[in-house]
């Protein structure tokens, strides 16, 4: 039996990449549907809020497994059934994203100080300038640092993308245990390509947090 | 889309799922039980212990909160068996939810403990509480309270987290969906009803941890605070 090689080692770190590629898409377009369920939370529309509360508890109450499996399995059933394992875990991943993000960043907008709304409304600016011009500057400081910390969430949520056949770091690394057995050593490399991609995050994160320290200011 | 759905077919397998909700309530439980001790303990070492401990605990949290617990659930099954000790499916996944959630809990109980005003140590000083009574009633406690909003949240977490565990087959909610729907082939369906069961499990572990809080945190409800 063949033991764990240069080969695998490459075939490990061919797969990070996968999962650095899907983290980025999983941010970017969970972040954007997050944005607008963010605004949709804090609208002036009653129907529109609660829609917004509801899709955030679904999210949040459903593990992120099921909600793969759920997209996964309704893919097919709306007729595509060659869908590439990439556009199942992309958009169970975004979805996921936009829950948390989209909560995360309701609540940065809404400790943006109430006068600051106030004045903005003394100056005659509309609803939008209000949002745009004065409350998401400030929000976006005190987002930063919960940002970059839930990134560390979405990398380390990719593994689940193995489910639904993504060949990822996690199911690269069940593909080499497969063939070689030789568990331990297999999941503690993987463990360490999970660890270099998310410290650093989490680094940045706490550092921001102390730089911006926008709370206790 | 012309795809009939049929929920009807599930109906023979309720016994199943209902079954699947207590394993995963179970394991939830047991990890929380034990994740709470070991994480305050780890918190306590952390603030308390000597260099030596602080950095194996610090090591230990930060490796845990940067890698998947997926991954974690792998080495524990995998790598108890390589060391040549059989445990079950449903062992592994304790003790990797367990290293898993207590790794949050020490960093959660930790900020409480900071919270601690350095006044309140000296009042117990001046009280002339002991070491122990000073830990118990000035340190801990309040500072459990303080954090037990953000501690509820992470149960909940490991609760839905805790589906991972079927990567293992381990006897929890998602394990026993993924076979009833390979019997059933109806897979859509299966799932859907999971969701249903995980969010109304979610809600019944919120409210059950809040109703413990009530009774656990007396003084603050006689306050009036929000907990």
């Amino acid at each position: 039996m063949p033991s764990f090689s240069f080969v695998h080692l490459e075939f490990l770190a061919w797969a990070a990449m996968w999962t650095a590629g899907l983290s980025v898409i999983a941010f970017l377009g969970g972040g954007l549907l997050g944005f607008l369920v963010a605004l949709a939370r804090v609208s002036s529309s009653g129907a529109l809020r609660t829609a917004a509360a509801v899709y955030i508890q679904i999210v949040q109450g459903t593990p992120l497994l099921v909600l793969l499996f759920l997209i996964y399995f309704g893919i097919a059933i709306l007729g595509f059934d060659q869908v590439p394992a990439i556009i199942a875990a992309a958009a169970g991943l975004i979805i996921y994203s936009s829950g948390f993000l989209g909560e995360i960043w309701r609540g940065c907008i809404e400790s943006v100080p109430k006068t600051q709304w106030e004045a903005a409304e003394c100056l005659a600016l509309s609803r939008w300038q209000r949002m745009l011009k004065v409350i998401l500057p400030q929000a976006l400081r005190i987002a930063t640092p919960p940002t970059v910390g839930f990134l560390v969430q979405i990398v380390k949520n990719t593994s689940l993308a193995s489910v639904v056949g993504f060949v990822e770091l996690s199911q690269a690394g069940k593909l080499i245990n497969n063939s070689i057995f030789e568990p331990f050593t297999v999941f503690i490399v993987v463990a360490v390509f999970y660890f270099a991609m998310c410290f650093p995050l989490s680094l940045w994160s706490r550092n921001l947090e102390r730089k911006l320290n926008v709370i206790h200011r | 889309m012309n795809y009939q759905f049929d929920f009807a077919s599930l109906l023979p397998y309720w016994k199943e799922f209902a079954l699947g909700v207590w394993l995963t309530l179970q394991l939830s439980v047991i990890s929380t039980v034990i994740g709470f001790v070991l994480g305050t303990l780890c918190a306590i070492g952390r603030a308390d212990g000597g260099p030596w401990l602080r950095g194996i605990i610090a090591t230990y949290v930060e490796v845990i909160r940067n890698t998947p617990l997926l991954v974690q659930v792998f080495l524990v099954y995998f790598g108890i068996a390589t060391l040549g000790v059989h445990v079950s499916a449903n062992m592994a996944a304790v003790v990797a939810l367990v290293v898993n959630v207590g790794a949050y809990t020490c960093e959660i109980v930790r900020a409480g403990l900071q919270s601690i005003h350095k006044a309140q140590l000296e009042a117990a000083e001046c009280l002339g509480l002991s070491r122990k009574q000073t830990y118990w009633h000035v340190i801990i406690r309040p500072a459990i309270e303080r954090v037990y909003p953000a501690l509820t949240s992470q149960y909940v977490l490991l609760m839905l987290a805790s589906s991972i565990t079927s990567q293992i087959s381990a006897e929890e909610l998602t394990a026993v969906a993924n076979r009833i729907q390979s019997d059933t082939f109806r897979s859509f369906e299966t799932y859907i009803v999971v969701g249903v069961l995980y969010l109304l499990l979610s809600f019944v572990v919120r409210i059950a941890l809040w109703l413990l809080g009530l009774g656990l945190f007396v003084r603050r409800r006689k306050l009036g605070t929000a907990l």
